[in-house]
C-alpha cells in the first residue's frame, strides 16, 4: 500500500515514424502527500506525456505499453473507463499551462469552478455557489464574487491561472498534476501563482506533481526532482541533491546552461551612440468609434545604444518593448518621436534604405521563416532584394551560415528539417546579411530550451565581438538579458523606468519596480553551483 | 493521395479525362451529324450502344464529345473566376482599409445576384457563343473565391516571416506574389474543384434552358434536347444527366483528396 500517487516502471509508446520508439520509457516516480516533485525536462522530453498517461487522456496513437499508475495502492491502467472518469478531477487535479485554452471562453468563470461539484457532488445550488466563492477567495482573487460573474476574457492571465488551480483543486483532490502552470505567465505574476500553489498545496497536504523546464521555478517549489531525458528519468532525488550535486552529466549540462543571475563582466563601451530615440510615442486602440480604451505602448521612449554595445529592453508582457523593437523596424509608425540611425533620421529614410541598415531577429523561429523557401534563399533574399546577383548572394549566404556555425550544405534545405535553435541561427543569419548597423532582437532565445538557449547567446556574443555589432536586445528573461548585455533599460507600462550599465541595474536598482522584477525571478535564491561547462553541442545539421 | 473518396474521384476524373482525348478517335464524325434512325434505345442497335436522341444523333458521340466541351468550360471558366478572385482578394486582405472596403463591397455586390441570374444576363447582352459563356461563367464565379484569398491573406500578412521580408526592405508586390501568395494557395486549389463543378452544372444548366452554344455538343444540350420526351424516352435526358453527376462527383472528391494531402495536420500528426 503506497500513498499519493506512484508510477512504476511506465512505458509509453509513440506510433511508428516518430523520433523515438518510447516516449517514456520504464519510468518510476512516487509523489508522497504534502509532497511536491517537479519533473524537469526539455521539450520533447516526454514531460508532458507523463500527465496524460497518469490520466489515462493520451493522444490516439500512443499507448501505455507497460508499468503501473498507482493511486493510494490501486492501479489506475486496468480501470473501466467509467470508474476513471470518477478519479479525474475528484481525486487527481490537472492545472494546465494555458489558463486562456483550458478554460472555456463562453461560461462565466463561477461555472466553472462549480463544473467538478456539479460532476462529482450532489451537492445543492447554494451550497455550490458558496463553495466555488470560497475557493476563489483562496486563491487570492481580490473580488470572488465579481469573478465569479465575470467571463475568462475578463481577467487577466495571472487571475485566469488562480481559477485554474482553483477548479483543480475543488474536490481536495489528494494528487494534483500542474503542466507547466507558470509558463505563460509574467514573472512578477509567476512568483503570486507560485507561492499559491505551495501555500495550498502545504495546506492541504496535497501530493504535488509540477512539470516545468525551468530550474528557476524548481528551485522555488520543489521537495524533490526527477529530471527527463527523451523519456529517461536519468536522476532523481532531493531537491538540494539535485540542484546543488547534480550528478548525471545532462543534468550538468542542463544546469550549467542555466545564466547566473548577474551581469555580465563589464566591456568597454563605445561613448558614441549608434541609435538613439527621443520621445517614442505609440497609442493601440484609439478607433473612432470604437468602445475601446486606448493603449499606451510607448510614452515617450528615449534610448541610447552605444557602437558596437547591447542594450537589454526589459520588460513584463504589455511594457512596450516589442512595440519598440517594430518601431525600430518601422514595421509600426510611431505617433511621434525620432529614431537617429548614424546620424541619419531613420523614420524618414525612404524603406528600402532603412531596411538595409537595421536587422531584425524574431522570437519565434517557427514563424519568422516563410516554411515554403529553401534556406539558401532566405538567407540569400535580402542581398538580392537590394541589387545583388543571385549567384554572389547564394555564395555569400553559404558564407553566413557557416558564420553561424550551421554546414553551408543546409542551404538546400528547408526551415522544417532543422530544429528551433538552428532555426535562429539562419533567422540570425538572414538579419546579418545585409550587414546592418544594428540588429535588433525581439526574444530571441525565449522559444529555446535552455541548453540550446546557452549556445544561440554564446553565438550572439561571439558575433557581436567578431563584427562589432551593435544590438538591442528585447527580453523578458533577466538572466537572459544579464548574460549578454552591456546596458539595461527597464519597460514598465510604455515607459522606461531605469536605464544604466548591467551592472547598475543588476546589482543596485534604483527603481522600485526594477527590483520587483529581480525579486520576481524564479530561484534568485540559488546560486547555479559552478560546473565545467560539459555542454553537449546540438548537432550543427540532423 | 490517400483514402477512398480520393482514389474513386481520381479514377473517374482519369476516366472522364480518357473520354474527352479518345472522342475524337472513337467518334471521328460529326456528333451533331444525322447518325440513324430517332429515338433508338440503348442496346436496340449495335452501332449506337447509348442510343440516338430524338434528332437521330449518336448519344455516345454527344456524351464522349461533350465530356470535352465540359472539361474545357469546366478549367477555363475556373481558371477566370481564381485569377479574378485571388487578384482582388490578395489587394483586399494584404493592404486592408479602405482598398478592402471597396473591393469587398464590389464583392458582395456580385454575391448578392444569384449567379445564375447574372449569367443569364450576361449570355442575353454578349449572346452564347461558347467562348463567351465560358468568360460569363468565369465573371459570376470569382466572388468565393476573392473571400477566401482575402481570409488567407488577413491572417498571413502579420506572420512574422512577412514581417522579416518587409525588415529586408522587400516590395509590397514581391511580398504578395512570392510570399505569401505560395502558403495562401492549398485552400485554393481545393477550392478550385468546387468552382470546376459549379462551372460545369452552370453550363449544362444554361444549355438545358437552350441558352448555351447550340453548334456544339454538350450534355447540357443534349438534355434539354431530351427534354421533350422525358416521359417516354427518359434515357435521351438521364444519360448525359448521368455524366454530369458523374464528372462533378469526380472533380469533387479529387478536391477533397487533395486537401487531406495538403492539410499538414492530417499528414504529419504531432505529438
Amino acid at each position: 500500500m503506497t500513498d499519493g500517487l506512484a508510477v512504476e516502471d511506465l512505458s509509453v509508446g509513440l506510433p511508428p515514424g516518430a523520433d523515438r520508439p518510447l516516449a517514456l520509457s520504464q519510468v518510476s516516480l512516487h509523489v508522497r502527500p504534502g509532497e511536491v516533485l517537479c519533473l524537469v525536462g526539455e521539450s520533447g522530453s516526454g514531460k508532458s506525456m507523463l500527465a496524460s498517461a497518469v490520466l489515462r487522456l493520451l493522444p490516439p496513437g500512443v499507448g501505455v505499453t507497460g508499468g503501473r499508475v498507482l493511486l493510494a495502492g490501486q492501479d489506475l491502467l486496468p480501470l473501466p473507463e467509467a470508474d476513471m472518469r470518477r478519479i479525474r478531477g475528484a481525486q487527481i487535479g490537472m492545472v494546465f499551462q494555458d489558463a486562456s485554452t483550458a478554460l472555456n471562453p463562453l461560461h462565466r468563470v463561477g461555472d466553472q469552478v462549480a463544473e467538478p461539484f456539479r460532476t462529482h457532488t450532489g451537492l445543492s445550488r447554494a451550497a455550490v455557489r458558496a463553495r466555488v466563492l470560497d475557493l476563489l477567495d483562496q486563491v487570492g482573487l481580490p473580488d470572488p464574487a465579481g469573478a465569479a460573474r465575470a467571463y475568462p476574457h475578463q481577467l487577466s492571465g495571472g487571475q485566469r491561472q488562480r481559477v485554474g488551480i482553483a477548479a483543480a483543486l475543488a474536490l481536495e483532490p489528494g494528487v494534483l498534476i500542474a503542466d507547466e502552470p507558470t509558463t505563460a505567465l509574467d514573472v512578477t505574476t509567476q512568483a503570486q501563482v507560485l507561492a499559491l500553489l505551495r501555500g495550498l498545496q502545504r495546506r492541504r497536504g496535497t501530493a504535488l506533481l509540477f512539470i516545468t523546464h525551468d530550474f528557476g521555478v524548481v528551485a522555488e517549489i520543489a521537495d524533490r526532482v526527477a529530471v527527463l531525458q527523451r523519456g529517461v528519468v536519468v536522476e532523481q532525488g532531493a531537491a538540494a541533491d539535485v540542484l546543488n550535486r547534480p550528478a548525471h552529466p545532462y543534468t550538468r549540462a542542463l544546469i550549467a546552461a542555466i545564466p547566473p543571475l548577474a551581469p555580465a563582466p563589464p566591456r568597454p563601451v563605445s561613448a558614441d551612440a549608434v541609435l538613439s530615440t527621443a520621445g517614442l510615442t505609440k497609442t493601440y486602440g484609439a478607433r473612432r468609434w470604437g468602445g475601446r480604451k486606448a493603449v499606451r505602448a510607448l510614452d515617450g521612449v528615449s534610448i541610447t545604444l552605444p557602437r558596437g554595445a547591447t542594450l537589454g529592453v526589459v520588460g513584463e508582457s504589455g511594457s512596450g518593448k516589442s512595440t519598440l523593437a517594430r518601431v525600430l523596424l518601422r514595421l509600426l509608425p510611431p505617433d511621434a518621436g525620432t529614431v537617429r540611425l548614424d546620424g541619419a533620421d531613420l523614420l524618414r529614410l525612404p524603406a528600402r534604405a532603412a531596411a538595409k541598415r537595421i536587422g531584425m531577429v524574431f522570437q519565434d523561429p517557427y514563424a519568422s521563416l516563410n516554411p515554403r523557401r529553401r534556406v539558401g534563399e532566405l538567407v540569400a533574399q535580402g542581398p538580392m532584394v537590394h541589387g545583388m546577383a543571385r549567384g554572389p548572394a547564394m555564395a555569400r549566404a553559404r558564407e553566413l551560415l557557416a558564420l553561424v556555425a550551421l554546414d553551408p550544405s543546409a542551404a538546400d534545405r528547408f526551415p522544417h528539417e532543422f530544429s528551433g535553435g538552428q532555426r535562429q541561427r539562419i533567422a540570425l543569419a538572414r538579419a546579418l546579411a545585409l550587414e546592418p548597423a544594428v540588429l535588433v532582437a525581439d526574444e530571441p532565445v525565449s522559444a529555446l530550451d535552455v541548453s540550446v538557449q546557452a549556445q544561440v547567446l554564446a553565438l550572439l556574443a561571439g558575433l557581436r565581438d567578431r563584427l562589432g555589432l551593435s544590438m538591442v536586445f528585447v527580453t523578458h528573461d533577466l538572466r537572459v538579458a544579464g548574460r549578454i548585455c552591456d546596458r539595461v533599460a527597464v519597460m514598465h507600462r510604455g515607459r522606461v523606468v531605469e536605464e544604466g550599465t548591467a551592472e547598475a541595474v543588476f546589482l543596485h536598482p534604483q527603481h522600485e519596480y526594477t527590483r520587483a522584477l529581480l525579486a520576481a525571478v524564479p530561484g534568485r535564491g540559488w546560486t547555479p553551483p559552478a560546473l565545467a561547462p560539459s555542454l553537449v553541442a546540438e548537432p550543427l545539421v540532423s | 493521395m490517400r483514402g477512398w473518396a480520393a482514389r474513386i474521384g481520381l479514377g473517374l476524373t482519369v476516366l472522364v479525362l480518357l473520354m474527352a482525348l479518345s472522342a475524337g478517335w472513337l467518334f471521328p464524325r460529326d456528333p451533331l451529324g444525322l447518325a440513324g434512325r430517332p429515338l433508338q434505345w440503348p442496346g436496340d442497335n449495335a452501332r449506337f450502344w447509348l442510343g440516338t436522341d430524338n434528332s437521330g444523333r449518336d448519344i455516345a458521340a454527344q456524351i464522349f464529345h461533350g465530356a470535352r466541351v465540359s472539361l474545357l468550360i469546366g478549367a477555363s471558366a475556373t481558371a477566370i473566376a481564381l485569377v479574378i478572385g485571388t487578384g482582388i482578394g490578395a489587394l483586399a486582405g494584404y493592404y486592408g482599409g479602405w482598398v478592402d472596403d471597396v473591393l469587398m463591397r464590389v464583392t458582395e455586390a456580385f454575391q448578392t445576384l444569384p449567379n445564375f441570374l447574372l449569367l443569364l444576363v450576361l449570355v442575353a447582352v454578349f449572346g452564347s457563343d461558347i467562348r463567351t459563356v465560358t468568360v460569363a461563367i468565369g465573371l459570376v464565379s470569382w466572388p468565393a473565391s476573392a473571400r477566401l484569398t482575402r481570409a488567407e491573406f488577413l491572417t498571413l500578412r502579420n506572420r512574422d516571416f512577412v514581417a522579416g521580408c518587409r525588415t529586408l526592405g522587400m516590395g509590397d508586390a514581391a511580398i504578395m506574389l512570392r510570399e505569401i501568395l505560395p502558403n495562401a494557395l492549398p485552400p485554393l486549389i481545393v477550392y478550385a474543384s468546387v468552382v470546376m463543378a459549379g462551372a460545369i452544372l452552370l453550363e449544362s444548366a444554361l444549355a438545358f434552358l437552350g441558352l448555351s452554344d447550340p453548334n456544339i455538343a454538350s450534355w447540357g444540350n443534349l438534355i434539354g434536347r431530351g427534354r421533350g420526351v422525358l416521359r417516354t424516352q427518359w434515357f435521351v435526358s438521364a444519360i448525359p444527366g448521368a455524366a454530369i453527376l458523374l464528372t462533378v462527383l469526380a472533380v469533387s472528391l479529387l478536391g477533397q483528396g487533395v486537401n487531406d494531402a495538403l492539410n499538414p495536420r492530417l499528414r504529419r500528426p504531432r505529438a
